[in-house]
């Protein structure tokens, strides 16, 4: 198993977030995480890359064997956690050249291996550029600086390309985004996917598992993920709304 | 008009806590015998350092007079510094290498000084092939190698030591010392005046365009000595040169004085852009020993079209007083400032600009970028003057400071004055803090804290960093990220 969460528990400035999650992932496997605005998807993510602002109070995350919880952000990262951001953030002044060649030497760095030199690394990102159809010239401007949402979104699948993680996690990325986005982002994901690797997506809306479609559809609902089924529970959602959830969880509550 | 702003940091910060810094990468000191004058300062100092660089009686004249004025004045306290009192009396105002010999090739030249050399990686014999760079090397004051001079000579180039100049070209110093930054000036550029030791002078002749980048490296040695370097650089009508400084220094627990001048004089059409790295030993963690730097910068554009542009990285010092500045006399000349300013630990910095126009239509450009860390000061202070008769002048300034932590200050005080009603000057002014969404972004992506520091600061920087010439960019990218190592926890 590649990610296990047990009874996971977190909380923000003292107010309890997580409320006990539970969820396996295997290699090869798609989850769609889903719920309503302010249920904790979010905060998963964050917890799971090893955000510090929130405090683990409680449970267990076992990746690749490991407790994670115990290891720093980075080397979250370098043991392939990606996360791509809602809202990614600006750093102006830095190109996606130049802080991707950090990032990835950095990784590499990590597993032992030399740094690529200039030439295979600007390979390597037009060869990655190509896959995730990335046609603009993106690479030369300044990390997310001015960039439209769709572009921040298309760079953050440009960055899991070239990072090749183990599980990635994408944080609302369908959110703000036209359908010609959508598209592009869904075909960058579908094109990663191995069997060796893992993805959670979290999203508002079924639109994006109309293009990524789930192995396992979870929802998440005050802090616990209340529902877990296949693809179809996606649908279901989608024609039944959040309220059939959150009156199926006042009835549970009546009735237990 | 004149404003300030000033801005402090005081909320607690959760993730930029800890404040170490490495230790000081280029601190040795080299054995070498050093001939020292007689401690203190008083006219026999004066006549001591002109006696033993056998300068004409111009030069003499010139420093006394210097050192009368000096007596006069006071120590200035404007700028937002704290400034222990520094006894005059207990420094050796010269010290020179006492094998001093002309050299003509380098196996002449002092082993323990080359092996110095080679430690701050500017081997003459290397640089000599290397790049086309001209290496006019001052170790404690006195010029010990100069490079290139006969490649430079062809072209007409003059390019030696201060004290080879006023040998050998009495009239051209006699002419232009002092008349950018006279010996009234300011405190500390009196002090220079009256015992500058060495520093480098640069001639360009009319219409030359210099072949190479000029470039000294100037280097304290000796315990208790002050630095008080002199440089002068005339580009005549239509010449272009550019000019590099770069410091490093020993480790020491006494502070340090250097307050050293540097004079342009840019005539019609002519083009001189001054580039410094500036990395003098800056103090331990808690603030101990560094070096006092209080320098005048001074450049004047003479001649219609001419153009001075400074640029700056400014990392070392423990005190940092400085302010390149421009006189922008002739029509149409233009100025400018790229300045990047760092600060740790419990380093303090004054420094920024003055764009002085005089000339019609002329025009500034002012960027700097100062960063603090640590318990550190840092400020921004610009003056931008446009006199009546200044017409249709411009002036774009931008000043930008990026704190890291909490106990830290940003200051900036832009002075703004103007005379006409056809001129336009636009102000800009920004403050901000590295991120903890920028931080965990990049560590996100796998990097450790501090080579995000080191990308998020150069990319922070780069405006000013694009200006600087190849050779020093690489070196200054380098140092800000040593500059602010361990400036995180």
């Amino acid at each position: 198993m590649l990610l296990s969460i047990k009874n996971l528990h977190a909380s923000i400035n003292g107010k309890e977030i997580l409320k006990g999650i539970d969820l396996d992932v295997n290699q090869g496997e798609v989850h769609a995480i889903m719920g309503p605005n302010g249920t904790g998807k979010s905060t998963l993510a964050s917890v799971i890359a090893g955000r510090e602002v929130f405090d683990v109070t409680s449970g267990e995350v076992i990746y690749k064997g490991r407790n994670l919880l115990k290891l720093a952000v980075e080397e979250r990262a370098r043991e392939g956690i990606f996360l791509g951001f809602q809202y990614p953030v600006e750093i102006p002044g830095v190109s996606i050249t130049n802080f991707m060649r950090t990032a990835v030497n950095e990784v590499r760095k990590y597993k032992g291996l030399d740094p690529l030199g200039g030439g295979a690394f600007l390979k390597l990102m037009e060869e990655k550029k190509k896959l995730v159809e990335l046609t603009s010239n993106l690479a030369n401007r300044s990390v997310n600086e001015g960039f439209s949402g769709g572009e921040k979104k298309k760079n953050e699948i440009f960055q899991m390309a070239m990072l090749e993680p183990t599980l990635a996690i994408l944080d609302e990325t369908d959110s703000g985004l036209d359908i010609d986005a959508l598209r592009v982002v869904a075909n960058g994901v579908n094109k990663l996917r191995t069997k060796d690797n893992a993805f959670m997506v979290i999203t508002h809306y079924q639109r994006l598992l109309d293009y990524i479609v789930p192995d396992f559809v979870h929802v998440l609902f005050e802090g616990k993920i209340v529902k877990s089924g296949t693809k179809e529970l996606a649908l279901e959602l989608e024609e039944k709304g959040y309220d059939w959830i959150r009156k199926e969880q006042r009835d549970n509550g009546i009735a237990g | 008009m004149q404003g300030q702003m000033v801005i402090m940091e005081s909320d607690p910060n959760n993730i930029i806590k800890e404040v170490t810094q490495s230790d000081y990468k280029y601190g040795f000191v080299t054995d070498i015998e050093t001939e020292y004058a007689p401690i203190g300062l008083s006219e026999d100092t004066v006549r001591y350092i002109s006696l033993k660089k056998n300068e004409p009686e111009f030069m003499l004249e010139y420093r006394l007079k210097a050192f009368r004025h000096w007596l006069t004045m006071k120590l200035p306290k404007w700028a937002h510094l704290d400034i222990p009192p520094i006894d005059f009396q207990d420094i050796y105002f010269y010290a020179a290498p006492k094998k001093k010999k002309q050299y003509e090739s380098l196996d002449q030249v002092d082993p323990e000084l080359l092996s110095t050399f080679d430690k701050l990686g500017i081997s003459l014999e290397e640089q000599k092939k290397l790049a086309g760079v001209a290496v006019d090397a001052v170790i404690d004051s006195v010029s010990v190698k100069t490079t290139f001079s006969e490649t430079l000579s062809k072209y007409g180039i003059i390019f030696c030591s201060m004290s080879e100049a006023i040998q050998n070209h009495p009239d051209l110093v006699k002419q232009y010392l002092g008349s950018v930054v006279p010996y009234t000036d300011n405190y500390y550029a009196s002090l220079n005046s009256a015992v500058f030791s060495d520093g480098s002078f640069c001639y360009i002749p009319k219409g030359v365009r210099c072949p190479v980048e000029l470039s000294t490296y100037f280097r304290i040695n000796a315990a208790n000595t002050g630095q008080f370097e002199r440089t002068l650089i005339v580009a005549d009508e239509g010449a272009y040169v550019s000019y590099m400084e770069g410091c490093t220094a020993p480790q020491r627990d006494e502070n340090q004085l250097h307050a050293a001048v540097v004079e342009i004089v840019a005539m019609k059409d002519a083009s001189v852009k001054y580039s410094t790295v500036q990395n003098w030993y800056p103090g331990d963690k808690s603030g101990k020993g560094g070096i006092y730097n209080f320098v005048t910068k001074r450049g004047i554009c003479k001649g219609s079209n001419s153009k001075i542009s400074w640029t700056q990285v400014e990392t070392g010092s423990a005190i940092t007083w400085k302010y390149p500045s421009c006189i922008l006399l002739g029509d149409n000349s233009v100025g400018e400032f790229y300045s990047v300013a760092v600060t740790n630990n419990h380093q303090q910095a004054d420094t920024g600009t003055k764009m002085l126009h005089l000339g019609k239509n002329t025009k500034s450009t002012i960027i700097s970028k100062g960063i603090s860390a640590g318990k550190s000061n840092n400020s921004y202070r610009g003056l931008v003057r446009i006199s009546k008769n200044a017409v249709n002048s411009r002036n774009y300034s931008q000043c930008d400071s990026l704190l890291l932590g909490s106990t830290c200050g940003a200051h900036t005080w832009p002075y703004i004055q103007v005379e006409n009603k056809s001129s336009i000057v636009e102000h800009e002014a920004t403050t901000s803090k590295i991120s903890e969404d920028q931080l965990f972004y990049c560590q996100q992506r796998g990097m450790n804290a501090e080579s995000a520091i080191g990308l998020i600061v150069n990319g922070y920087a780069k405006e000013v960093l694009k200006q600087l010439p190849m050779e020093f960019a690489v070196e200054a990218q380098k140092l800000l990220s040593i500059s602010l190592e361990g400036s995180v926890g």
